[in-house]
């Protein structure tokens, strides 16, 4: 199963505008390519994820977007069975998936029935045109 | 922080405005109606007030509160986001000598009124549906996790994987607020007991947490007096004694969505609080004798009972589980004004209760309650204080 959307309503779009947020662009940037990116310190080389202005291990202000592989474990997921917003249809699972980089990411399961979702399980990232010119990062069960 | 300001502020008056769900008043009407009943109970004059500290996100200003109580000049103003945090300003302000006697209030509309700040309102309007782009959500939204509880439930999962902790045990926690609640005639919400059962039917909302896991919102108003120990002991009532007030945060923190922490199945902010808490009232969680926690999510009070010490991390579901060591009598009774089940999300409430606690008039007093501690911003910014009788 796969989260199911009400084609009639706005699915909430990340907020590329406004300069708290303005960091996470390239994030999205990459997903529109297909690409799962992280930002990585230059100074230490740690992860940074949320996006953010610089890093608190080393307090360097230089840091980088890489591709991440994609590949990761569930770390913890919930289940919707009242839909908090119109745009999604309940019941669906939102995962918290963790990178073999590090960083935890919020995300769907796609082809995954909420109830056979489980902490360990090991996932692989896939690309979801969503419409609305919005294409999602979500995950699969790694084979 | 340090001892220095153990014991040097109490608590002289509490005013309430009863709390309801649609309360049909202005938040500026109620917050003037909870302060004038708070001077009337410290026995002080309205123009001896010259603090005014406030909740960031609920109410008018302090500019505004004093047009309307009619106070000369303000010596101290200030707001404080988060929980019960104001009530640390309040306290600086009188033990520092920058004013006399400091009011914190809070007056929430938050179950009938408009939105809790003007700003917030102001997003609100000309955003609508894409509100929720604005706000953190950049990460979350477009994957459907919106609110709350959703949220919270992304840790409570974990910390039933970490602990095996189950809605069978933390399930207890409103079924004694529910008796409590039954046991005080002002309660809004819960009038008479529910069962465990009651509470694991209980629609569940985004799975692990259920409806009856989610305080509902209530309008209501509260504003506390503070002043200094000196001064208290020239007041009506015998002083609430102010043993220790604090904060807590912790690394990687963003407001119950901390994700990106080693441990998401804890409460590292309010173990933080509870560590400089002790530490400046110079007392032990043994030395507790009532605990008014965050019950704005339930499964979150078991984890405030290990991040507080009052259990080892990983035991708090077992210590509610059955009820008995919560309950009056118990071990360490919580929240004995059914709080959420009483009164709904209202932080300041806690510390309301607290007074009562130590005045001995709660609607389920404790015996010999010398000690008091109050917690809130569970999966926040923590804050929290030790109230003792003087």
């Amino acid at each position: 199963m796969t989260i199911q959307y009400n084609p009639e309503k706005r699915i909430p779009h990340p907020a590329l505008w406004g300069v708290l947020y303005r960091s996470s662009t390239p994030f999205w940037e990459g997903a529109k390519q297909k690409e799962l990116r992280l930002q990585r310190c230059k100074g230490c080389g740690a992860f940074l994820h949320p996006p953010r202005p610089m890093c608190p291990h080393c307090l360097s202000a230089e840091s980088e977007w890489v591709r991440a592989k994609g590949k990761g474990k569930v770390y913890s997921w919930v289940t919707y069975h009242e839909s908090p917003n119109p745009a999604f249809k309940a019941p669906y699972a939102v995962v918290l998936v963790e990178l073999e980089e590090g960083p935890r990411i919020v995300s769907n399961m796609i082809d995954t029935k909420p109830e056979d979702i489980y902490i360990g399980m090991p996932v692989e990232v896939v690309f979801d045109d969503v419409g609305q010119d919005l294409i999602l990062p979500k995950f699969k069960k790694a084979g | 922080m340090s001892e220095n300001i153990r014991d040097k502020a109490a608590i002289v008056g509490i005013g309430v405005v009863d709390f309801s769900t649609n309360i049909g008043r202005t938040e500026w009407y109620t917050a003037c109606q909870c302060i004038k009943r708070a001077v009337e109970d410290a026995g002080i004059e309205m123009n001896d007030i010259d603090a005014l500290v406030k909740h960031k996100d609920d109410g008018p200003d302090p500019s505004y509160v004093q047009k309307g109580i009619g106070v000369d000049n303000l010596l101290y103003h200030s707001e404080s986001k988060y929980g019960t945090s104001a009530m640390l300003d309040a306290v600086l302000a009188v033990t520092c000598g920058a004013a006399n006697y400091a009011i914190y209030y809070q007056p929430a509309h938050r179950a009938s009124g408009p939105p809790k700040s003007l700003s917030e309102y102001r997003v609100a309007r000309e955003l609508k549906d894409d509100m929720l782009d604005l706000v953190r959500y950049d990460f979350y939204s477009p994957f459907g996790l919106i609110d709350a509880p959703g949220y919270v439930a992304m840790n409570v999962r974990r910390y039933m994987y970490a602990y095996r902790a189950t809605p069978e045990q933390w399930g207890w926690v409103p079924v004694v607020l529910s008796e409590n609640a039954a046991r005080n005639p002002k309660s809004v919400f819960c009038k008479k007991p529910i069962t465990i059962k009651d509470y694991l039917d209980s629609k569940m909302i985004v799975d692990p947490i259920r409806q009856m896991d989610c305080a509902p919102k209530v309008d209501g108003a509260v504003a506390i007096v503070v002043t200094t120990v000196e001064k208290a002991r020239r007041l009506k009532h015998p002083p609430v004694l102010i043993s220790s007030v604090a904060m807590g945060t912790a690394p990687e923190g963003q407001v119950h969505t901390s994700y990106s922490r080693k441990n998401i199945a804890e409460l590292p902010e309010m173990a933080s609080m509870a560590k400089e808490l002790f530490r400046t009232a110079g007392v032990k969680p043994k030395h507790i004798k009532v605990a008014l926690l965050d019950d704005t999510f339930i499964p979150y009070v078991p984890m405030q009972l290990e991040a507080l010490g009052f259990c080892k991390k990983g035991e708090g579901a077992a210590f509610c589980e059955g009820g008995d060591r919560i309950r009056v009598g118990g071990d360490l009774p919580i929240n004995t004004s059914g709080g959420a089940m009483a009164e709904g999300k209202f932080d300041t409430a806690r510390i309301v209760e607290a007074v009562r606690q130590i005045r001995g008039t709660s609607p389920n007093q404790v015996k010999d309650a010398d000690f008091v501690l109050v917690a809130s911003g569970a999966g926040m910014p923590a804050d929290g204080m030790i109230l003792r009788r003087a």
